[in-house]
């Protein structure tokens, strides 16, 4: 499966989560497929989704889903030792790991190669890291989401992009009903 | 005065609630006395635009951020700055130790020193400049402001404000 296939398949679960949603093709593909305003889509700044839901995740106390993908996670990889030592029951980061920087053109990262997300994770002191192929992402996602405790869930899965169109909503008018959502 | 208390005192006036640090040896007075608050959730990250992320979460989800970090991370954080908190118009109190500037002992810190203004210039971003102790009066107006505006806004405490670097 490719990461558009798996959203697909997971929206319905989504749709009832605060999400935040890595830069790019990630974002496009959730918003085609099931825009909602609890979703916040990054419209720039790679790397950083896993920590703006950390934020999200200590601040209030409603589940927060990160969809984030393996190039994204490669560049800000001091967010996983912060995740690790600042537990936060609320939050699930879900690495979407297809071992390619999907939205640049599918060049590979070293996830497809030695390096393993989970393995980084576990070494960086999380304690629930789940890995999966990408069939199973629904029973995976929600499980951590029943189990109350936060997960950082690797998905392994195919390189490849679905043709969505861009997000042109204005980014204050998506943090503010992301907000609103939040706050209701 | 303690100036580090009275730095915190004022973030705790001002519901900052949720706090993200990269340290500087100016600034590890005031960290320990922001770890050391009920008020405030201190948490450290490893890089400061990690820390621009958590804060952007953190305000979304209801509670007022600030990060404490050096003028050197202007130059790590501006994709962030931009991308992130400006184009979603979040605000964002930046204390900042301004190495590099008088009574520095350290010659490299000059050279982002002399480029910090001009990048904060350059991203209109509303800077401050604390040189002298009484400066820090000024805190309280300056959080008000950003939380007022929905920016970042940059307060910079250069080595004679926290009374010299390595002479004190
Ligand atoms: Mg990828």
């Amino acid at each position: 499966m490719i990461r558009s296939e798996i959203l697909r398949e997971i929206a319905p679960i989504l749709r009832d989560q605060l999400v935040v949603c890595n830069i790019g093709i990630p974002s496009q593909e959730l918003h085609a497929i099931d825009d909602q305003p609890s979703n916040f889509y990054m419209l720039g700044t790679m790397g950083l989704a896993s920590s703006i839901g950390l934020g999200l995740a200590l601040a209030q106390p409603k589940p927060v889903v990160v969809i984030d993908g393996d190039g994204s996670v490669l560049t800000n990889l001091g967010t996983l030792p912060t995740i690790a030592n600042n537990v936060a029951d609320n939050y699930i980061l879900m690495i979407i790991d297809n071992g390619s920087y999907g939205s640049t053109g599918d060049q590979p990262t070293y996830t497809g190669k030695k390096t393993s997300l989970a393995g980084i994770a576990r070494a960086a002191g999380c304690e629930n890291v789940v890995e999966v192929q990408d069939v199973d992402t629904g029973k995976a996602l929600q499980d951590a989401l029943d189990s109350g405790k936060m997960t950082v869930l690797v998905v392994k899965c195919d390189s490849g992009n679905a043709k969505m169109p861009l997000i042109t909503m204005d980014p204050v008018v998506i943090r503010d009903r992301f907000m609103t959502e939040v706050a209701r | 005065m303690n100036i580090d208390k009275k730095i915190t005192d004022d973030l705790v006036a001002n519901g900052i609630s949720f706090v993200t640090t990269v340290p500087c040896k100016q600034l590890a007075g005031v960290i320990e006395e922001i770890d050391n608050r009920d008020e405030i959730y201190h948490i450290p990250s490893n890089k400061e635009d990690e820390g621009m992320g958590l804060c952007a979460g953190a305000w979304m989800g209801g509670k007022r951020p600030a990060i404490i970090m050096q003028n050197t991370a202007i130059g790590v954080t501006i994709n962030t700055l931009a991308t992130l908190i400006q184009f979603y118009r979040m605000p964002l109190p930046m204390l900042i130790s301004y190495r590099g500037e008088l009574r520095e002992p350290v010659a490299c810190q000059v050279e982002m020193a002399v480029h910090t203004k001009a990048l904060l210039t350059q991203l209109n971003i509303p800077t401050y400049h604390f040189h002298h102790q009484q400066d820090v009066e000024e805190l309280d107006n300056i959080l008000k402001y950003t939380f007022m505006s929905n920016k970042p806004v940059a307060i910079l405490t250069d080595a004679n404000f926290w009374g010299g670097y390595g002479d004190q």
